[in-house]
Protein backbone atom coordinates (compact mmCIF):
# COMPACT_ATOMS: atom_id res chain seq x y z
CA UNK A 1 0.00 0.00 0.00
CA UNK A 2 2.67 2.49 1.08
CA UNK A 3 4.94 1.05 -1.62
CA UNK A 4 2.20 1.61 -4.21
CA UNK A 5 1.79 5.23 -3.16
CA UNK A 6 5.51 5.98 -3.19
CA UNK A 7 6.11 4.32 -6.55
CA UNK A 8 3.02 6.03 -7.98
CA UNK A 9 4.24 9.43 -6.85
CA UNK A 10 7.71 8.76 -8.25
CA UNK A 11 6.30 7.50 -11.57
CA UNK A 12 4.19 10.63 -11.87
CA UNK A 13 7.19 12.86 -11.20
CA UNK A 14 9.20 11.09 -13.90
CA UNK A 15 6.23 11.37 -16.28
CA UNK A 16 5.93 15.10 -15.68
CA UNK A 17 9.65 15.82 -15.85
CA UNK A 18 10.50 13.64 -18.84
CA UNK A 19 7.29 13.31 -20.86
CA UNK A 20 6.97 9.54 -20.57
CA UNK A 21 3.95 7.60 -19.34
CA UNK A 22 5.50 6.37 -16.13
CA UNK A 23 5.19 2.69 -17.01
CA UNK A 24 8.93 2.36 -16.49
CA UNK A 25 8.17 2.57 -12.73
CA UNK A 26 4.53 1.42 -12.65
CA UNK A 27 5.30 -2.05 -14.00
CA UNK A 28 8.09 -2.99 -11.55
CA UNK A 29 6.12 -1.29 -8.75
CA UNK A 30 3.03 -3.38 -9.42
CA UNK A 31 5.13 -6.55 -9.61
CA UNK A 32 7.11 -5.87 -6.42
CA UNK A 33 4.55 -4.21 -4.15
CA UNK A 34 1.23 -5.58 -5.37
CA UNK A 35 2.51 -9.00 -6.50
CA UNK A 36 0.92 -8.82 -9.95
CA UNK A 37 2.32 -11.01 -12.71
CA UNK A 38 4.42 -9.23 -15.33
CA UNK A 39 1.62 -9.39 -17.94
CA UNK A 40 -1.05 -8.16 -15.51
CA UNK A 41 1.27 -5.41 -14.28
CA UNK A 42 1.81 -4.17 -17.83
CA UNK A 43 -1.93 -4.11 -18.50
CA UNK A 44 -2.71 -2.40 -15.17
CA UNK A 45 0.09 0.09 -15.72
CA UNK A 46 -1.68 1.26 -18.88
CA UNK A 47 -4.78 2.12 -16.85
CA UNK A 48 -2.66 4.26 -14.52
CA UNK A 49 -0.83 5.91 -17.43
CA UNK A 50 -4.04 7.29 -18.99
CA UNK A 51 -4.93 9.78 -16.21
CA UNK A 52 -1.26 10.62 -15.62
CA UNK A 53 -0.67 11.44 -19.29
CA UNK A 54 -3.99 13.28 -19.49
CA UNK A 55 -3.28 15.52 -16.49
CA UNK A 56 0.37 15.98 -17.52
CA UNK A 57 -0.57 16.86 -21.09
CA UNK A 58 -3.23 19.31 -19.86
CA UNK A 59 -0.70 21.04 -17.60
CA UNK A 60 1.86 21.17 -20.40
CA UNK A 61 -0.82 22.54 -22.72
CA UNK A 62 -1.47 25.35 -20.27
CA UNK A 63 2.26 26.05 -20.17
CA UNK A 64 2.19 26.23 -23.98
CA UNK A 65 4.33 23.15 -24.50
CA UNK A 66 1.98 20.91 -26.51
CA UNK A 67 1.88 20.98 -30.30
CA UNK A 68 -1.57 19.47 -30.59
CA UNK A 69 -1.66 18.45 -34.29
CA UNK A 70 1.76 16.79 -33.99
CA UNK A 71 0.68 14.92 -30.87
CA UNK A 72 -2.52 13.75 -32.55
CA UNK A 73 -0.64 12.44 -35.59
CA UNK A 74 2.04 10.70 -33.51
CA UNK A 75 -0.54 9.19 -31.16
CA UNK A 76 -2.78 7.90 -33.92
CA UNK A 77 0.02 6.35 -35.94
CA UNK A 78 1.45 4.80 -32.80
CA UNK A 79 -1.63 2.63 -32.60
CA UNK A 80 -0.91 1.31 -36.10
CA UNK A 81 2.71 0.78 -35.10
CA UNK A 82 1.77 -0.98 -31.89
CA UNK A 83 -0.52 -3.44 -33.66
CA UNK A 84 2.30 -4.28 -36.09
CA UNK A 85 4.74 -4.50 -33.18
CA UNK A 86 2.65 -7.03 -31.29
CA UNK A 87 2.30 -9.12 -34.45
CA UNK A 88 6.04 -8.89 -35.20
CA UNK A 89 6.97 -9.80 -31.61
CA UNK A 90 5.55 -13.26 -32.23
CA UNK A 91 7.67 -14.00 -35.30
CA UNK A 92 10.96 -12.16 -34.72
CA UNK A 93 13.85 -13.23 -32.48
CA UNK A 94 13.02 -11.19 -29.38
CA UNK A 95 16.42 -11.40 -27.67
CA UNK A 96 18.35 -10.07 -30.65
CA UNK A 97 15.81 -7.28 -31.15
CA UNK A 98 16.04 -6.28 -27.50
CA UNK A 99 19.82 -6.11 -27.63
CA UNK A 100 19.65 -4.05 -30.80
CA UNK A 101 17.08 -1.70 -29.34
CA UNK A 102 19.07 -1.34 -26.11
CA UNK A 103 22.14 -0.40 -28.15
CA UNK A 104 20.08 2.14 -30.06
CA UNK A 105 18.85 3.66 -26.79
CA UNK A 106 22.42 4.00 -25.54
CA UNK A 107 23.35 5.76 -28.78
CA UNK A 108 20.39 8.13 -28.44
CA UNK A 109 21.32 8.78 -24.79
CA UNK A 110 24.85 9.66 -25.90
CA UNK A 111 23.54 12.06 -28.53
CA UNK A 112 21.22 13.75 -26.05
CA UNK A 113 24.10 14.25 -23.62
CA UNK A 114 26.37 15.58 -26.35
CA UNK A 115 23.72 18.01 -27.54
CA UNK A 116 22.96 19.18 -23.98
CA UNK A 117 26.63 19.75 -23.19
CA UNK A 118 27.23 21.65 -26.42
CA UNK A 119 24.37 24.06 -25.90
CA UNK A 120 25.03 27.22 -23.99
CA UNK A 121 23.02 27.81 -20.82
CA UNK A 122 19.60 29.41 -20.90
CA UNK A 123 21.10 32.76 -20.00
CA UNK A 124 21.86 34.60 -23.22
CA UNK A 125 25.62 34.77 -23.43
CA UNK A 126 27.76 36.59 -25.98
CA UNK A 127 27.53 35.11 -29.46
CA UNK A 128 30.29 32.49 -29.45
CA UNK A 129 32.43 31.95 -32.51
CA UNK A 130 31.98 28.18 -32.00
CA UNK B 1 19.52 10.54 -36.75
CA UNK B 2 20.93 11.82 -39.99
CA UNK B 3 19.17 14.74 -41.52
CA UNK B 4 16.86 13.30 -44.11
CA UNK B 5 14.88 15.25 -46.62
CA UNK B 6 11.54 14.02 -45.41
CA UNK B 7 8.52 16.22 -45.20
CA UNK B 8 7.33 17.19 -41.75
CA UNK B 9 4.16 15.06 -41.66
CA UNK B 10 6.14 12.09 -42.92
CA UNK B 11 8.73 12.52 -40.16
CA UNK B 12 5.94 12.73 -37.58
CA UNK B 13 4.45 9.58 -39.07
CA UNK B 14 7.80 7.80 -38.72
CA UNK B 15 8.08 8.87 -35.07
CA UNK B 16 4.54 7.73 -34.28
CA UNK B 17 4.91 4.40 -36.03
CA UNK B 18 8.32 3.74 -34.46
CA UNK B 19 7.00 4.61 -30.99
CA UNK B 20 4.06 2.25 -31.42
CA UNK B 21 6.19 -0.48 -32.97
CA UNK B 22 8.69 -0.49 -30.12
CA UNK B 23 6.00 -0.38 -27.44
CA UNK B 24 4.23 -3.27 -29.15
CA UNK B 25 7.47 -5.22 -29.48
CA UNK B 26 9.05 -4.60 -26.09
CA UNK B 27 6.38 -3.08 -23.89
CA UNK B 28 8.43 0.10 -23.43
CA UNK B 29 6.41 3.27 -23.36
CA UNK B 30 6.18 5.40 -26.48
CA UNK B 31 7.67 8.37 -24.64
CA UNK B 32 11.17 6.89 -24.59
CA UNK B 33 11.06 6.94 -28.42
CA UNK B 34 8.99 10.09 -29.02
CA UNK B 35 10.87 12.57 -26.82
CA UNK B 36 14.43 12.01 -28.12
CA UNK B 37 13.26 11.83 -31.74
CA UNK B 38 11.40 15.14 -31.41
CA UNK B 39 14.48 16.73 -29.82
CA UNK B 40 17.19 15.28 -32.05
CA UNK B 41 15.34 14.98 -35.35
CA UNK B 42 12.80 17.81 -35.19
CA UNK B 43 14.74 20.32 -33.16
CA UNK B 44 11.95 20.56 -30.61
CA UNK B 45 12.85 22.19 -27.31
CA UNK B 46 12.85 19.72 -24.43
CA UNK B 47 9.75 21.21 -22.82
CA UNK B 48 7.74 21.03 -26.05
CA UNK B 49 8.99 17.52 -26.80
CA UNK B 50 7.94 16.19 -23.40
CA UNK B 51 4.59 18.04 -23.47
CA UNK B 52 3.74 16.83 -26.96
CA UNK B 53 4.87 13.32 -26.04
CA UNK B 54 2.49 13.23 -23.05
CA UNK B 55 -0.40 14.28 -25.27
CA UNK B 56 0.43 11.52 -27.78
CA UNK B 57 0.68 9.00 -24.92
CA UNK B 58 -2.90 9.80 -23.88
CA UNK B 59 -4.07 8.41 -27.23
CA UNK B 60 -1.69 5.43 -27.23
CA UNK B 61 -2.36 4.40 -23.62
CA UNK B 62 -6.14 4.85 -23.90
CA UNK B 63 -6.20 2.57 -26.92
CA UNK B 64 -3.84 0.01 -25.39
CA UNK B 65 -5.63 0.02 -22.02
CA UNK B 66 -9.00 -0.56 -23.66
CA UNK B 67 -7.73 -3.54 -25.66
CA UNK B 68 -5.92 -5.01 -22.62
CA UNK B 69 -9.03 -4.49 -20.51
CA UNK B 70 -10.93 -6.65 -22.96
CA UNK B 71 -8.55 -9.48 -22.12
CA UNK B 72 -9.28 -9.17 -18.40
CA UNK B 73 -5.69 -8.48 -17.45
CA UNK B 74 -6.32 -5.11 -15.81
CA UNK B 75 -6.52 -4.95 -12.00
CA UNK B 76 -8.61 -1.83 -11.74
CA UNK B 77 -8.32 -1.20 -7.99
CA UNK B 78 -4.53 -1.57 -8.03
CA UNK B 79 -4.36 0.68 -11.08
CA UNK B 80 -6.34 3.36 -9.26
CA UNK B 81 -4.27 3.00 -6.06
CA UNK B 82 -1.03 3.57 -7.93
CA UNK B 83 -2.59 6.03 -10.40
CA UNK B 84 -3.91 8.56 -7.88
CA UNK B 85 -0.54 9.36 -6.25
CA UNK B 86 0.90 9.35 -9.77
CA UNK B 87 -1.49 12.11 -10.84
CA UNK B 88 -0.20 14.12 -7.86
CA UNK B 89 3.32 13.29 -9.00
CA UNK B 90 2.73 14.46 -12.55
CA UNK B 91 1.33 17.78 -11.32
CA UNK B 92 4.49 18.22 -9.25
CA UNK B 93 6.71 16.97 -12.08
CA UNK B 94 5.32 19.30 -14.75
CA UNK B 95 5.48 22.23 -12.32
CA UNK B 96 9.08 21.42 -11.48
CA UNK B 97 9.93 20.96 -15.15
CA UNK B 98 8.97 24.55 -15.99
CA UNK B 99 11.75 25.58 -13.59
CA UNK B 100 14.28 23.17 -15.06
CA UNK B 101 16.76 24.02 -17.81
CA UNK B 102 16.31 22.15 -21.14
CA UNK B 103 19.83 20.73 -20.89
CA UNK B 104 19.06 19.24 -17.49
CA UNK B 105 15.94 17.57 -18.91
CA UNK B 106 18.02 16.04 -21.72
CA UNK B 107 20.63 14.77 -19.27
CA UNK B 108 17.97 13.24 -17.01
CA UNK B 109 16.35 11.68 -20.07
CA UNK B 110 19.68 10.16 -21.08
CA UNK B 111 19.92 8.56 -17.63
CA UNK B 112 16.41 7.14 -18.07
CA UNK B 113 17.38 5.69 -21.47
CA UNK B 114 20.50 4.05 -20.06
CA UNK B 115 18.41 2.58 -17.24
CA UNK B 116 15.82 1.19 -19.65
CA UNK B 117 18.55 -0.19 -21.95
CA UNK B 118 20.31 -1.94 -19.06
CA UNK B 119 17.00 -3.35 -17.84
CA UNK B 120 16.22 -4.72 -21.31
CA UNK B 121 19.56 -6.49 -21.51
CA UNK B 122 19.62 -8.04 -18.03
CA UNK B 123 15.96 -9.09 -17.66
Amino acid sequence: MIGSIVIGLAAGMVAGMLGVGGGVLFVPGLVLFVSLSQVDAEATSLVAIVPVALVGAYQQYRYGNVRVPDAALIGTLSIVGAISGVALANVLPERALKLGFAALMLLVAFRLVRKALREPGTSPGPAGSD
Amino acid sequence: MARMALSRPLKLAVIGTAAGLFSGLFGVGGGTVIVPLLVLWFGYGEHEATGTSLAAIVIIAAYAASTQGAFGRVHLLEGVLIGIPAVGGVLLGTWLQQRTRPQTISLLFAILLVGVAVHMVIE
